[in-house]
């Protein structure tokens, strides 16, 4: 589903992923772990096509096609999501008419219609109680004067809506207490199927508990050093990184 | 002839029209002279220092419409809010228009300049209000000595006015260019209560300079909440001066939405004469091409414990201008008063320029201002966030452009206007969003 390839990025001339490798089938779901800097944050960010990162070498082939050229919207369009770490505030526009804005986007890209609203209300619904909302936060101005827990359940709401090949969760466990981080998960492990994957990029194991990853892959200075399965996550927890920084040396 | 002349030696066809025996007459007269001695504000006066009118004096401006241009209601429908009841108060080329209007002597007076300045029946109120708090300048003297025709809006003590009131003034395009002076008196007593809409509308491409003037006077505990919809086409500018004075615990409010014209400078005073006042002026500015918007306001804090809250928003696309000019002036008796002014803008092109210039000038001690002015473009993190999300980027900027102006809009009262309002804030950015915003 997604290859990427010797990837390279910088950022005001500041080369920040060096060569990354990393193959993502339907089906599995893949963690990168790695400390504060090592480039995972960015590596989501180019996947997702954020233009201030410039990819100097390499290529990111999604579902067969190169994603070089394409901008942010078309990714999105090709089954691409991207749940923020700081997802922005939109005073005056609630969630439900964002929704309709993305999803009607989405639609248009595929050639078809807008979703007849009685049908869009009635997903909305649904999806939103997947993530434990309550209907009031629907007409809410997106994101504005959330908590931080209540952004990343909206993140994994339109996640839900999009119904994505690809998502790709950046920190989406930072600032979550524990009932947020389960409801958070449970969410993400209903929409789980053969036919799409998750890449979630965190700093911590306790993430890994809820949503189990098939791979983890180290990064460290811009690169994925090490890769494994879940019992990685366990050592990385209980013995941190300065191992896998002495291994490479 | 230069304009100035020629309003000069109009004046006195335009006088011996009426009855010379008059008080007005007398204001009027001496009005013209002022005019005559000031002339048209230049560059070199600061507050006109970012705006300069040579390009609409230059027109050889008729100052008095031959004739009346019947226009039907299916013409002018759109520029009305039409949906809700209203009483309307319609001027066509600066000459009432009493098939278009909806007046009332109902318990209020909804009605006509023109008549308050010469029936009896209004002539205490003439007396006690009109031209009371104009600031004298070349500007409102021109409007003074060709006073003749506007709005006349009395809420009588404790009175309701029971629907929004619209006034709204259009020019046919019958003449090769026109100057139209719209003069206004709103006086809303103790207790009462009023909403206006105010608009002025070219219907045509031939050059039209309004040069209005309104004086809005609040009672004990009123409350008036004023609408300003310019939207007008690129050959049509606006000078809007308009006055407010409150007594105390009055609530006054006035929304400016600037979408459209080719220079508009809005000239607008709020002066506080009792405590516990509270005034709001709030303006969205969403302009682009060569168009022109200047804000030029003032609020004068004279006694204490009151609030006056602005909130300026611009959005300022290819060559347009915006200018930011608000004064706020605490006297040295007016403690415990809190003062808030912020001015937002957003530049999408290189070539848009904003002006912002905020003045405090506080002489008390114990009171709470404070002012912000911020001049930026669209955050890219924010873009990013709905590209992501699939929104294409023209409607990205679109989205983020209404929510930068949104809080402008939350506090209108009418939420038919409210509506309209959004709905040309949309089409002004061009988008279908796949929502009604």
């Amino acid at each position: 589903m997604l290859k990427i390839t010797n990837l390279h990025a910088n950022i005001e001339d500041k080369e920040i992923l060096k060569g990354i490798n990393l193959e993502i089938n339907p089906g599995e779901v893949h963690a990168i772990m790695g400390p504060n800097g090592s480039g995972k944050s960015t590596l989501s960010s180019v996947i997702a096509g954020k233009e201030e990162y410039e990819m100097t070498e390499g290529e990111i082939i999604f579902e067969g096609g190169d994603l070089t050229e394409l901008d942010p919207e078309e990714r999105s369009h090709k089954g691409i999501f991207l749940s923020f770490q700081y997802p922005v505030e939109i005073p005056g526009v609630s969630v439900t008419n964002f929704m309709k804005a993305s999803l009607n986007a989405h639609r248009k890209a595929n050639g078809q219609e807008d979703m007849p609203a009685n049908e869009m209300l009635k997903m909305i619904r649904e999806k939103s109680e997947l993530l434990e909302m309550d209907r009031k936060f629907l007409s809410r101005s997106l994101n504005q004067g959330f908590s931080g827990g209540e952004k990343k359940r909206n993140e994994i709401f339109q996640m839900a809506m999009l119904n994505p090949k690809l998502a790709i969760l950046d920190e989406t466990d930072s600032g979550l207490d524990i009932d947020a981080l389960k409801i958070v998960a449970n969410g993400v492990n209903k929409l789980k199927s053969k036919d799409n994957a998750v890449l979630v990029i965190t700093h911590y194991q306790r993430l890994l508990d809820y949503i189990v990853p098939d791979f983890v892959h180290v990064m460290l200075d811009g690169k994925i050093v090490k890769s494994g399965t879940k019992e990685l996550a366990y050592e990385l927890e209980e013995r941190g990184y300065d191992w896998i920084k002495q291994e490479q040396l | 002839m230069e304009l100035k002349d020629k309003l000069i030696s109009s004046f006195l066809a335009f006088e011996e029209a009426f009855d010379v025996d008059s008080d007005i007459h007398e204001v009027r007269s001496n009005a013209i002279k002022e005019f005559e001695s000031l002339g048209f504000p230049s560059k070199k006066e600061e507050d006109w220092k970012y705006t300069s009118l040579n390009t609409v004096l230059k027109h050889d401006y008729s100052v008095f419409p031959k004739k009346e241009d019947a226009l039907e209601y299916r013409d002018i429908k759109k520029y009305l809010i039409h949906d809700i009841d209203t009483y309307k108060l319609v001027f066509i080329d600066g000459i009432y228009s009493s098939h278009l209007s909806e007046t009332t002597h109902d318990k209020i007076d909804v009605c006509l300049m023109s008549s308050a300045l010469s029936k009896s029946k209004y002539k205490p109120i003439i007396d006690a209000y009109f031209n009371k708090i104009v600031p004298k300048n070349g500007l409102n003297s021109l409007n003074t000595a060709f006073s003749k025709e506007g709005a006349f809006i009395h809420i009588h003590k404790n009175k309701l006015a029971d629907k929004p009131i619209q006034i709204v003034n259009f020019s046919t395009g019958n003449e090769s260019a026109l100057m139209v002076q719209p003069r206004n008196l709103i006086v809303v007593d103790e207790n009462s209560q009023a909403q206006i809409i105010e608009r002025h509308q070219s219907l045509t491409d031939h050059p039209v300079f309004t040069n209005s003037v309104t004086e809005i006077f609040a009672g004990k505990r009123a409350i008036v909440d004023y609408y300003k919809i310019q939207n007008d086409r690129a050959s049509a500018s606006l000078i809007d001066n308009t006055f407010v004075e409150q007594q105390e615990e009055s609530v006054c409010s006035m929304h400016t939405f600037s979408f459209g014209g080719k220079l508009t400078r809005n000239n607008l005073n709020f002066y506080q004469r009792g405590e516990r006042c509270d005034s709001t002026m709030k303006g969205i500015t969403i302009i682009e091409d060569k168009q022109h918007v200047d804000h030029n306001t003032l609020v004068h804090h004279i006694f204490p414990n009151c609030e006056s809250h602005q909130d300026y928003k611009g959005i300022f696309d290819e060559n347009s201008t915006g200018v930011f000019n608000g004064k706020v002036l605490v006297e040295k008796e007016a403690q415990k008063i809190n003062a808030f002014q912020s001015n937002n803008n957003i530049l999408l092109d290189d070539k848009a320029t904003i002006n912002s210039k905020p003045q405090l000038e506080i002489f008390a001690d114990d009171v709470k201002c404070s002012h912000g002015c911020t001049i930026g473009q669209l955050d890219e993190e924010s873009l990013f966030y709905l590209r992501a999300r699939g929104i294409p980027l023209k409607e990205a900027r679109a989205l983020l452009m209404y929510a930068f102006a949104n809080n402008v809009l939350e506090s209108v009262r009418i939420p038919e206007l409210k509506k309209r309002i959004t709905s040309q804030i949309a089409l002004k950015l061009g988008v279908s969003l796949g929502f009604d915003l």
